[in-house]
């Protein structure tokens, strides 16, 4: 199940970077990609579809095995980067970048990364009471994202007229990335990728209660804080890029589940998978439905991924 | 030989003082049961012990080491505890759950390696759950998950086990095949026992010694003979009962036949009204 997983993400990637204005053959993209072929689509592949494509496919890992890895700390399945603040923090930041200080818009990604950090870190330390209970992280997240989000509010009402250049950034699209966003995603990718790896194990334990964890030699709360810190930088680098998608972050690491089950060890790489699969697909289909106009992807993940979960749950319950 | 110091021990539970000064000693490769009424302190002392709660005053040494100095993995290696048992199992099969009293002995990253598997075998093996071992814990009956959870405890290869209630849900003939399995454990390995009962017929029937506590303190302690008595059955659970031998298994048994009032008389409507 996880080589078919692979296979999606695979063809995600490479329908993804053959489809658009021009369509390209995989024979194609394989030629100019590792053969260092000379053709006339030499610059479309290289600095516009591939930089893209792999932005979109370190936004699915980013978000997924965030969001898997906070389903598993917080041993609750409604858990989701936005969760812990990322979304609001980074969309407040962010907004008020795109609003008020437009002329600053090369900041946007730090600033959001920013936000989406500095929001987590609030919710961790006012969940803190001798140690981070999940449930009361999980409502410390649900009140300050809910006093962050009437600040986002608040900004696209009084300047109503700002808001068209918010908008995408609200919705999640990954129009005009490229190398830079690239380079600043992938260190968070790998690291997160090989931490969450070394804790799969103990978010194993962590499932089976605190209690049990502890009597395995597992230090819980360390670990608690250690995994969240890694599932916020996954999630902020990714937010911060390409805007507030929240979709996947909560729904992938479900379907991987569904897949694959609930080892940690399986579902995180899974998770990860499936994140570039879903999101390369997504994009794809967001710039090809109404082509020549571009749709931001967070609508296309909405759209098509929400019935698609809906089909697997209702599928595991026969 | 030490396997356990408690020494002038205070423990909270939800910032209510709960074990208010105990001190007592177990030695290394016997069986102890800690009995009394509810709320007495029993299971806060057990998870005192195993490190899960902090004592606000006082050691706990463990073989002559203090608690404190033992990391989480190291304080794993040396003892594990089988908690009072959850009606939400974990999606997990059997040979899964047991793999996972590895984790204390190995680096977090690093499969189970040949020796671990061969170990995890052996925990299945001595508690009778091999045929277990590629089954959901879902789908297991209680007598069967209890088995299933001690393997776990087995697993982490401890000195000293702790049960919390092990035969808690259990019909009469499960509690009595888990104490057999945990004497057995004792025996074989020479694993030291300290576990939480409810029943006293348990406790006297396997332990070497029986704690009593009552309210925070320990009220007796000793063989079973000088622990169970009647005077302990009024004084620390206000009951009236009898203590027995049976002739057979030289074992004891309490047989509890009312509870007391205040005055210690026995409070009994019916009795009462027979004797008037």
């Amino acid at each position: 199940m996880l080589t078919a997983i692979a296979l999606a993400a695979v063809f995600g990637i490479a329908w993804s970077i053959g489809t658009g204005a021009v369509f390209i053959s995989p024979g194609e993209i394989w030629q100019y990609l590792f053969h260092g072929f000379d053709g006339p689509l030499r610059e479309v592949i290289w600095n516009i579809r591939l930089p893209r494509t792999l932005v979109a496919a370190l936004v699915g890992v980013n978000l997924a095995l965030s969001g898997a890895i906070l389903q598993g700390v917080m041993r609750n399945p409604l858990a989701d980067p936005h969760i812990i603040g990322v979304s609001s923090g980074a969309g407040l930041l962010g907004i008020t970048i795109l609003i008020l200080y437009p002329e600053a818009w090369p900041l946007l990604t730090p600033v959001a990364f920013l936000g989406a950090s500095a929001a987590a870190a609030i919710i961790y330390t006012l969940a803190w009471k001798q140690g981070v209970q999940p449930v009361r992280l999980i409502l410390a997240g649900v009140a300050v994202s809910a006093f962050l989000g009437s600040g986002i509010s608040a900004l696209l009402t009084f300047y109503s007229d700002r808001v068209n250049g918010a908008l995408v950034f609200l919705v999640g699209g990954l129009s005009a990335k490229s190398w830079p966003e690239l380079q600043m995603m992938l260190p968070y990718s790998l690291a997160g990728l090989a931490l969450a790896m070394i804790g799969s194990v103990h978010l194993n334990l962590l499932a089976l209660g605190d209690a049990h964890a502890r009597g395995l030699g597992v230090r819980v709360e360390a670990t608690r804080l250690m995994l969240t810190a890694v599932a916020t930088l996954l999630a902020a680098s990714a937010v911060s890029v390409v805007g507030l998608l929240g979709f996947v972050g909560l729904i992938v690491p479900h379907c991987a589940r569904l897949l694959i089950g609930s080892d940690h060890r399986l579902l995180l790489p899974a998770s990860a998978l499936l994140g570039v699969a879903v999101v390369t697909v997504c994009d794809t289909l967001a710039r090809l439905l109404f082509a020549p106009i571009e749709l931001p992807v967070g609508i296309i993940l909405g759209a098509f991924g929400a019935p698609f979960f809906l089909y697997l749950l209702r599928r595991e319950g026969e | 030989m030490t396997a356990l110091a408690l020494d002038n021990l205070a423990v909270k539970y939800n910032h209510r003082p709960v074990i208010e000064r105990i001190s007592w000693k177990a030695e290394k490769g016997k069986i102890y049961s800690i009995i009394g009424p509810n709320g007495c302190g029993k299971s806060t002392l057990l998870k005192a012990i195993a490190g899960q709660l902090k004592p606000v005053r006082g050691t706990i040494l463990l073989d002559d080491r203090p608690l404190a100095s033992y990391s989480r993995r190291g304080l794993a290696r040396y003892l594990s505890m089988l908690q009072q048992s959850q009606e939400k199992q974990p999606d997990l099969t059997v040979r899964t759950l047991v793999g996972y009293g590895r984790f204390p002995h190995k680096p977090a990253w690093a499969g189970l390696r040949r020796e671990d598997e061969e170990i995890i075998d052996w925990a299945l093996a001595q508690t009778g759950a091999l045929s277990l071992a590629d089954r959901k814990l879902s789908a297991l009956s209680g007598g069967e998950r209890q088995r299933a959870w001690i393997a776990l405890a087995l697993a982490q290869q401890p000195r000293l086990l702790l049960l919390d209630e092990p035969t808690t849900y259990l019909d009469v003939s499960h509690q009595w095949e888990i104490m057999e399995l945990v004497s057995e454990l004792n025996q074989k390995h020479g694993i030291t026992i300290l576990m939480v009962l409810h029943d006293m017929n348990h406790a006297a029937a396997f332990s070497d010694e029986i704690l009593v506590l009552s309210q925070g303190e320990v009220y007796v302690s000793g063989k079973p003979a000088d622990t169970l008595t009647e005077q302990t059955l009024g004084e620390v659970f206000g009951v009236k009962g009898q203590i027995t031998q049976d002739p057979e298994t030289a074992r004891l048994s309490c047989l509890v036949t009312g509870l007391l009032d205040q005055e210690g008389n026995i409070e009994n409507r019916r009795y009462r009204r027979g004797l008037g």
